[in-house]
């Protein structure tokens, strides 16, 4: 038993390193796919994070809620006003963020969580919408409406004030003295995201994680057990709704804005669709479909009628012309469309995402084998029977 | 008085819309027992079809304009003009209420060609799985109507003689109580509607069979009743209720490919506040949570709660769901 344990960490400790290593390595992975610039990577890294933490709620416990961008919009606008008040440093507006969005998701949770099924998705859903239309109308102080929030020169932040650090024209978000654009940017978020990453791991293995997983499989039968399953389910999300506070404060740091158009029930539908595409209640899966729904965004809304017929150019003229008449409905503007039939075509052959697709493929490759040592467990048992 | 029955009246149209798409959800929910989160982008497909016919009807010529005689001027003039004159244009004036009659038989062949080539697969999958796959569908739907029409919204006029407004108050002895006559219409075809839907459940061997395998599906189909056909046949009926209320609510909301969505969240709200698979909650709650709207966007209420027209739906959503999670009218 004791060499199994040790065996299940060090190889959890393997899984870390290298994706790690992956993560970090990202700008050349990147170029090579045409993603080697640091907005497209900084996404990938943002909204994994929010994938990973949404994966804690919808993949473990299988509470599908349609209300999370609520709490990324929250964790912006709280950071954004981190950056106004206090200092451009990253770390401040981060820890404030994960903070008011606990709060916020431990509220609307404690509310929600009193149903579920379908009443749960609605009622998530109703808490996100009377966010973001209060977002965008009264809270318009607080907000700045439709504007949306900025970072300005004038803005108090105290404490550079009092550490006498000047105030640039367009202020952006520090660490200690290094701006965090660019690369710089990417590689704080990369940092986080493999913090997140280890978390979420930890609840994946910890007696907690595999609590949600029973009431996912069984809760009546949890409930029989005389196991009270509602303070897990409300721990899973609010850690869920930090996460998206947190996916919320990046996506603030990286670029010192925010914006109520964050909060819309079709902005939480897109992390459902990146961790039901990667592959829900695995742990990678939801970093595969964030990374994937983001690179499609920016590289499918990118071609254009001109880019396919210079790739189909090799083909006589008519041909050419047909294909790109074919395929053009589905990229540029029209890239939501091959999302949305991705997206179905994922829930209807494959409802286990990506990653349950790449263990179907393994497991064809590797048949041979699984069948002959089934033969031959099977010809032990009788053996021992005999 | 002047104002709060206006509110009423502004809030019964609304509310009309919403009942017809509500009424199609439960309608799908009890008798399939399916969360269909594509139903919005069906009452989208209703408005596109009335701005596509429009689009038809207008097809047209360049011709000669003889009033302008000092340079050769052309004018755009629909086909329909040229060949049948003021009838043509009378054509064109009515293509709304045109779009009805061609909205039924298409939005039929959707529904059910939606629920033989997809839904049909969900039945025994879970509700979020019904939702996830209905969600992505309406996102294809909505992605397609962008690609052939645009982003923009698309204004469609009602028939020039319904164009104006009534002045109710003049009739009951009230001032300034003046209403478009197109949403009196919308309010009257919704209720009409409506009360088809009723009679045809109530009424005829079909919609008792239909009834029937609401209340147990097993034994139905045990009696030797084909009740999956039924079902199915329920489901386009939906879609048609869906639609004709997109295609008549085409001249009070330009439609957008968007505009399903938008739709979708509010109607699910009023099948939850009505009760999940009850129809006459889902109608009762439908004009209600409209006339609340309404009311709440009164400029005396805003200003004692600030915000409150732009979140009053989901609050007595919530509300409901945490109180009275069967809906108002809803039996456990």
């Amino acid at each position: 038993m004791k060499i199994i344990e040790l065996s299940t960490s060090k190889r959890d400790l393997l899984i870390l390193v290298v994706f790690s290593v992956i993560v970090l390595i990202a700008p050349l992975w990147g170029s090579l796919i045409g993603a080697g610039y640091p907005d497209l990577l900084q996404k990938f890294a943002i909204f994994g994070l929010f994938a990973v933490g949404y994966n804690i709620l919808f993949g473990l416990t299988g509470y599908l809620s349609f209300g999370h961008a609520a709490f990324l919009g929250v964790g912006s606008y709280v950071a954004v006003w981190s950056f106004k008040l206090f200092t451009m440093n990253a770390l401040p507006a981060i820890a404030f963020s994960i903070v008011f969005s606990g709060i916020f998701a431990l509220a609307i949770g404690f509310l929600c969580l009193r149903r579920t099924g379908i009443y749960f998705s609605i009622l998530t859903l109703a808490f996100a919408q009377m966010s973001y239309k209060l977002a965008y109308s009264v809270l318009t102080p607080i907000t700045n409406g439709e504007t949306g929030l900025f970072v300005l020169k004038d803005d108090p932040r105290v404490i550079d004030g009092a550490l006498g650090i000047a105030s640039a024209e367009n202020p952006l978000a520090s660490l200690f003295g290094i701006t965090l654009n660019g690369y710089e940017g990417f590689y704080f978020c990369a940092v986080v995201l493999i913090l997140g990453f280890w978390l979420s791991m930890k609840i994946f293995r910890s007696p907690f994680g595999m609590k949600l997983v029973a009431i996912k499989t069984n809760q009546t039968r949890m409930e029989y057990t005389g196991f009270n399953h509602r303070p897990y389910l409300l721990a899973a999300f609010v850690i869920s709704g930090m996460y998206a506070g947190l996916a919320g404060a990046l996506l603030a740091v990286v670029d010192p804005t925010a914006g109520a158009e964050r909060m819309v029930w079709t902005a939480s539908g897109e992390v459902v669709l990146m961790t039901i595409l990667g592959g829900l209640g695995t742990m990678f899966g939801p970093l595969i479909g964030a990374a994937t729904i983001k690179y499609m965004e920016n590289i499918f809304s990118g071609i254009n009628d001109t880019l396919l017929g210079t790739w189909f150019d090799f083909l006589p003229q008519a041909l050419t012309d047909l294909l790109v008449t074919i395929v053009s409905p589905f990229v540029g503007s029209g890239w939501h469309l091959t999302l949305g039939l991705t997206f179905m075509m994922i829930m209807i052959f494959l409802p286990g995402g990506m990653v349950e697709g790449a263990q179907k493929i393994k497991a064809k490759f590797f048949n041979k084998n699984n069948t002959t040592e089934k033969l031959e467990s099977e010809q032990l048992e009788k053996d021992g029977a005999a | 008085m002047e104002a709060l029955l206006l509110q009423v009246l502004n809030g019964l149209d609304k509310g009309g819309a919403y009942a017809l798409i509500a009424l199609g959800l439960t309608l799908v929910f009890g008798t399939l027992g399916v969360v269909n989160f594509a139903h919005g982008a069906l009452f989208m497909l209703g408005a596109f079809v009335a701005v596509s016919v429009e689009k038809v009807l207008t097809i047209s010529s360049k011709v000669r304009d003889e009033s302008i005689t000092f340079f050769e001027a052309y004018k755009e003039t629909p086909y329909l003009e040229i060949w049948w004159g003021d009838t043509g244009s009378a054509i064109i004036d009515w293509s709304v209420p045109i779009s009805i009659i061609i909205a039924i038989p298409i939005m039929l062949a959707v529904g059910i060609a939606m629920e033989r080539g997809l839904i049909k697969y969900f039945y025994k999958r879970e509700h979020a799985d019904q939702i996830l796959v209905t969600f992505g569908l309406a996102i294809v739907i909505g992605e397609i109507i962008k690609a052939n029409f645009g982003a923009n919204a698309i204004p469609q006029a009602a028939p020039e003689i319904v164009a104006g407004s009534v002045d109710i108050g003049a009739a009951i002895g009230l001032d300034g109580v003046v209403y478009p006559w197109w949403r009196m219409i919308y309010l009257a075809f919704s209720l009409s509607i409506i009360g088809g839907v009723f009679a045809f459940l109530h009424m005829t061997t079909f919609g008792m069979v239909v009834r029937a395998g609401m209340h147990d599906r097993e034994t139905v189909g045990l009696l030797g009743i084909n009740i999956e056909k039924r079902f199915t046949i329920v489901f386009g009926l939906a879609a048609v209720v869906a639609g004709l209320a997109g295609v008549m609510y085409t001249p009070i909301l330009p439609p957008d490919y968007n505009m399903g969505m938008d739709f979708l969240v509010l109607s699910f709200l009023v099948v939850v506040v009505g009760g999940m698979g009850s129809l006459g909650g889902a109608v009762a709650a439908g004009f209600l949570l409209g006339i609340l709207q309404s009311f709440s966007s009164m400029t005396a209420v805003k200003e004692v709660i600030p915000g409150i027209d732009q979140v009053i739906i989901y609050l007595v959503a919530v509300a409901i769901l945490l109180f009275r999670p069967r809906g108002l009218f809803g039996k456990d």
